[in-house]
């Protein structure tokens, strides 16, 4: 691959780069807030001056480069550093591409919405993208923890946006969790990691291996999968229904772009890279969090397909969809893994066309209930053949990416003799449908003038079967990712042949 | 000249304020007065700051005050730990006073200004004192100073609320027992040894071992510390002296008082008696420790019912405190180097909490929590640094607060008491309630209705409080430099290094009456 | 035999026992008492029990006063307590002034110097002020009580 290098950028400083970036183009358009078209173009080129940067650091990875950054002390002894590794490549691509669409889906549907406080909005944008970065390219469990820390303290003013009395609480909600779990289980996990170990880096294979009493790790375990509050798993995941009360943009950062990649991003590189997914299944560590993971998967869907709010009910789904990455990763398998990393890529394509398109609904009628959206596919036929591709990828209906992942999940649970966590799997896609399809059915099939409730809706001189209107970007956005939808079915090898090496060596 | 104040560095520190403190009342006019004051607090700063290097670079110094060798004069010993404080205090009064400008102006009436940087410059000299003496009666004399400097101190904010002078009465009571207390203690020590200089002390208990009159001398001691730094539960005094001090007081006080008076019980505990002591361990382990933990805890909880910012500040103080006790408490390097770092980082921390407090009050009036609402668009500086404190003080990576918070939980988890770290997490939790509280009002609440507009914090407020938020983050983002005196102090104080004659111990005859001396229980 | 024993116990140590003695009257009047005067009397009382201890611990069997006498044989008690609690008389003096300048302020201000009186007074005055940008807790400017 093309290495796009100007001299004397060596690829470790890029690393830096990719995470300061994001935090000089919040300065940068904080100062231009006062002209938004000026505005709306930093954060522009900043994620794709990002976007840039991130590709550079995959072409030297695939070239064989494996830089290494360490930056000073931040304790003694505790440096805070970065290193390049597949599965921050991965998570890194997706979510510098993701930010490009998003924001141009953002900007059409703030203006769509006449949305206050727009500049506070991209510059926390921005930051929590930065955060993202260093999360990806965290070389040690310290550095991961401080971006961690970050990225929720930089989404919580996006969360109470609106600023009414219920965004305030959903958004004290966002923060009393995440906070908590993360001060209260994932802090003391570190901490305790270090004290045994002596070392928070990561490592192939693990840094726990001998040195911890073995009745203790289901324990430790247990501090860091509840702890990383962002992979939402049940009961950690009410953050996820509350945080709903953000604009859609948010929603969509939050679900696919950063915020729950970076929850199961840190599961994954925890699993890999602290514990050692070889490690993990000689003993029978986390038999119970890959039941609880299990148990997730199905709780979500259910909740799921009671929801009568879209939004919410897309962020049930989340919930549901997160988990397969967790339970991928407490099979203990290397297949477990390739599953994880996977459904990063997946879900997240997926999952952002289905909340642009709910945005872009939202937008276009002010409805958010389902209910009151029969018959609106046929209206809004780009955005709903969008939300059939998203929905259609996460169900797992080939040739989308989706049914890889359930795949591999199926292989990663026989090679550890799981059987019945196969029935669960079925379950769940019995459920994705269940909760997917009717969205899909009743917007292109259902009945215009069934109840009187959505007549009501209607503004009175707008004819039937007329086409709606959305901002053009909040149309545009979806459409794109669904055709990455697509794409990931091709980047399906070249994904599995990047994580080789963690799951192939043992 | 400059060989004269390198060679006198350690009498300068103190004999500066000291002198500078009566001029301040000859100049009579506040605004000569506060020029003064500043000077005098810069050059203490440099100073310590020179001592700081001189102790770094070449070890401990000993200062023979007046020429007399200890154990018969009194000696000022500067060693890591106390250059440390002495920075910590002098940093604290350099910084405070350009803010003090503005706000005594505007909380003190104009006749009683030069007095009141009169009794500042006082209690700057009391805890300076303190800090770099090595003899212990001067400890308690430079302790009594800056005490009765400061009951006269939060007793000047009964302009603003008459309750200050209540405040600063049962402060006075209870911090007059507390040093008698400790001068009972240090009477049962002489007798047992004969000397005062701590070194010697040191030398002399060791023999000893457990005998009565020691064991009680120690505890008289510790008590009479530990009402003077407010731990839990003799910490009865301090929200209301905080609460009702004229803000630059309760800035100055929350950043070294306590700091200084937990630095004596370190010297005490560690360089004089020493870790090997039998009480010590037995009193670290039974009353320390519980006691720290039950501050932590409840002062956070009552912290986040309280509808005054100062107050909420003043009790979230002693739980603070309440961790740099766990901190020595559990007698290791990790916990001591956590309590050593915490002087640092509760001393900026706090000093920002109050600072904004302080200038709210001088733009809004108010210090009730209710009265932040709508100041996150009017004072935005203010507030932003109100936030940094705030992440501090929950113990945020990137904020000085999660050093803290590291070592502390690392000591607890080295040590394999789960429970300990757990409740330093839940209580950092706690934290986490009150402060996002004052964060909601602030940025979530819109201004009410018919308020006055308010203007951002005039400048000289801004950049010391801006100065102390950078230090805030800085020393969270490297903490090396703190982190590595306070290991270097940790190890010092428990493997009892510190520990050397200044001089040969000549034969004292120790004096007694009869039978008294050394009696058996 | 035993009565020797107790007799020295307790004759035998008379200063300590006169110490103790005095130690808690005083804690027991600051503690006990609600006149804010009489809580400075109490203080005082305690720290003077402590200025006793010292001095008295420095008493040589034998030995006279530490002023020097021209006899090159003579027996001095121990003269650096005097020292000390010359130095913590001074402070006791400082703290009880400054104490009762405190008093008289609280006297011109509450009107009373019994604590009770003043917490009842002070009990009155704890709502929280209106966010108005008005001023804080309405203080009565020092002086003006009643």
């Amino acid at each position: 691959m093309m290495l796009l290098s100007p001299p004397g950028i060596g690829f470790d400083t890029a690393m830096l780069i990719a995470v300061l970036l994001p935090m000089i183009g919040a300065v940068l358009l904080v100062l231009a807030g006062r002209w938004p078209n000026l505005r709306e173009a930093v954060t522009l080129a900043t994620a794709v001056a990002l976007f840039i940067t991130v590709i550079h650091l995959l072409g030297g990875y695939l070239a064989g480069e494996a830089p290494k950054l360490v930056l000073f002390d931040v304790v003694p002894g505790l440096p805070l550093a970065f290193r390049l590794e597949p599965l921050g490549v991965i998570f890194s691509l997706v979510a510098s591409g993701l930010w490009i669409i998003t924001s141009l889906y953002a900007i059409g549907y703030m203006r769509g919405n006449n949305e206050k406080n727009q500049t506070r909005f991209y510059a926390c944008f921005a930051i929590a993208l930065g955060a993202a970065m260093g999360i990806a390219f965290a070389d040690n469990l310290l550095t991961l923890f401080i971006f961690y820390e970050v990225l929720t303290l930089s989404t919580y003013p996006l969360v109470a946006h609106k600023e009414t009395p219920d965004a305030r609480r959903g958004a004290r909600i966002y923060l009393g969790i995440l906070l908590a779990t993360s001060i209260g289980l994932l802090l003391p996990a570190i901490i305790w990691t270090y004290a045994v170990a002596g070392t928070g880096d990561f490592q192939l294979g693990g840094i726990l291996e001998g040195k911890i009493d073995e009745a203790l790790l289901p324990i430790l375990l247990g501090l860091y999968m509840f702890g990383i509050g962002k992979a939402a798993l049940v009961p950690i995941h009410p953050w996820l229904p509350h945080a709903m009360v953000a604009p859609t943009p948010v929603s969509a950062l939050l679900h696919a772009v950063a915020v729950v990649k970076a929850g199961v991003f840190t599961v994954l590189k925890v699993t890999v890279y602290i514990f050692g997914t070889d490690f993990l299944s000689s003993t029978d560590a986390s038999v119970w969090l890959m039941w609880i993971a299990a148990f997730s998967i199905v709780f979500a869907g259910i909740i799921a397909m009671t929801k009568d709010n879209l939004k919410a009910r897309l962020a049930y789904s989340t919930v549901s969809q997160l988990s397969y990455v967790t339970l991928g990763a407490m099979l203990a398998s290397g297949y477990g893994i390739t599953a994880g990393a996977l459904q990063i890529m997946m879900h997240a394509t997926a999952k952002i066309t289905l909340f642009m398109c709910a945005g872009a609904i939202y937008v276009a009628t002010q409805k958010t209930e389902l209910s009151q959206m029969d018959g609106l596919g046929r209206r809004m036929p780009w955005v709903y053949g969008a939300f059939t591709v998203g929905a259609l990828a996460i169900i797992g209906i080939p040739p989308l990416g989706g049914d890889w992942v359930k795949l591999y999940l199926v292989m990663a649970a026989s090679d550890s003799g799981e059987k019945y966590i196969i029935y669960a799997l079925i379950l769940a896609s019995l459920l994705s449908i269940g909760y997917l399809l009717p969205v899909v059915a009743r917007g292109f099939f259902g009945n215009l003038g069934d109840r009187t409730e959505p007549a009501a809706q209607f503004n009175d001189a707008m004819p039937s079967e007329e086409r709606i209107r959305a901002p053009r970007l909040t149309v545009i956005a979806p459409v794109i990712t669904a055709g990455l939808c697509f794409l990931t079915l091709f980047l399906v090898g070249p994904l599995k042949e990047l994580i080789a090496p963690l799951v192939g060596a043992h | 000249m400059m060989e004269f104040v390198m060679l006198h560095l350690p009498a300068l520190q103190v004999v500066v304020p000291m002198l500078a403190a009566p001029i301040c009342l000859l100049l009579m006019r506040g605004g000569l007065a506060w020029m003064l004051a500043l000077v005098t607090a810069v050059l203490c700063f440099a100073m310590s700051l020179l001592l700081l290097q001189q102790v770094i670079e070449t070890g401990p110094i000993s200062y023979h005050l007046g020429g007399w060798e200890p154990p018969f004069g009194i000696e000022y010993r500067v060693d890591a730990m106390n250059a440390f404080v002495l920075v910590i205090v002098a940093a604290t009064s350099a910084l405070v006073l350009p803010f003090a400008r503005r706000s005594i102006r505007a909380e003190i009436e104009p006749s009683k200004q030069a007095l009141f940087y009169t009794v500042f410059v006082l209690c700057l000299t009391g805890l300076l004192g303190v800090t770099i003496t090595g003899d212990a009666f001067n400890v308690f004399v430079f302790l009594e100073i800056s005490s009765l400097a400061t009951y006269v101190l939060v007793a000047m904010g009964a302009r603003r609320d008459r309750r200050a002078l209540t405040a600063g009465y049962t402060y006075l009571v209870m911090g007059t027992i507390g040093a008698t207390f400790y001068v009972i203690g240090l009477g049962l020590l002489y007798q047992a040894t004969g000397t005062l200089n701590m070194e010697d002390l040191a030398v002399r208990l060791q023999p000893l071992g457990d005998l009565t009159s020691v064991r009680a001398g120690f505890a008289f001691i510790m008590v009479g510390l530990a009402l003077k730094l407010a731990m839990f539960p003799i910490h009865a005094w301090l929200p209301n002296a905080y609460t009702y001090a004229p803000s630059v007081v309760s800035i100055f006080l929350a950043a070294t008082s306590t700091k200084v008076a937990v630095y004596v019980l370190l010297r005490f505990m560690f360089t004089v008696f020493g870790y090997d002591f039998p009480v010590v361990e037995l009193s670290l382990s039974t009353v320390f420790l519980p006691l720290a933990v039950i501050a932590m805890f409840v002062a956070s909880a009552v912290a986040v019912f309280q509808t005054d910012f100062k107050r909420l500040l003043a009790y979230s103080s002693v739980a603070q405190i309440g961790y740099m006790v766990l901190g020595f408490s559990m007698a290791s390097v990790t916990g001591l180097t956590a309590t050593m770092v915490h002087l640092f980082n509760h001393a900026a921390m706090k000093a920002v909490m109050f600072m904004v407090a302080g200038a709210v009050v001088y733009r809004v009036g108010s210090t009730a929590v209710a009265s932040f609402a709508g100041l996150g668009r009017q004072m935005p500086w203010t507030m932003a640094a109100m936030v940094v404190g705030g992440l501090s003080l929950i113990g945020v990576p990137l904020t000085v607060g999660f050093i803290s918070k590291w070592y502390l939980i690392l000591g607890a988890l080295e040590t394999g008491d789960w429970i300990i770290a757990f409740m330093i997490v839940a209580s950092s939790l706690i934290a986490v309630i009150y402060v996002w509280r004052i964060v909601e009002v602030a940025y979530l609440t819109p201004a009410p209705e018919g308020a006055k507009p308010v203007s951002e914090a005039p400048l000289s407020m801004l950049i010391p409080m801006w100065t102390l938020a950078l230090v805030c983050i800085y020393f969270g983002i490297n903490a090396e430099l703190t982190a590595s005196i306070g290991q270097t102090v940790a190890e010092a104080l428990l493997n009892g290094n510190g520990v050397s004659p200044a001089v040969a111990i000549p034969e004292v005859v120790p004096a007694t009456d009869g039978a008294m001396e050394g009696a058996a229980p | 035999m035993e009565d020797s024993q107790f007799l020295e116990f307790v004759i035998g140590r008379y200063n300590y026992w006169l110490v103790i003695v005095l130690m808690m009257v005083g804690l027991y009047v600051v503690v006990a008492r609600g006149n804010l005067v009489k809580k400075l009397v109490g203080l005082n009382i305690f720290q003077v029990s402590v200025f006793l201890f010292y001095i008295s611990v420095g008493k040589v069997a034998g030995g006279t006063a530490p002023i020097y006498v021209d006899d090159p044989n003579a027996l001095y008690s121990n003269p650096l307590p005097h020292v000390l609690i010359l130095t913590a008389i001074v402070v006791g003096v400082a703290t009880l002034a400054v104490g009762l300048s405190l008093v008289i302020r609280i006297q011109r201000a509450y009107g009373t110097v019994e604590e009770d009186d003043i917490q009842i007074a002070d009990a009155g005055r704890d709502a929280s002020p209106r966010a108005g940008g008005a001023s804080g807790s309405s203080a009565p400017t020092i002086g003006g009580s009643a």
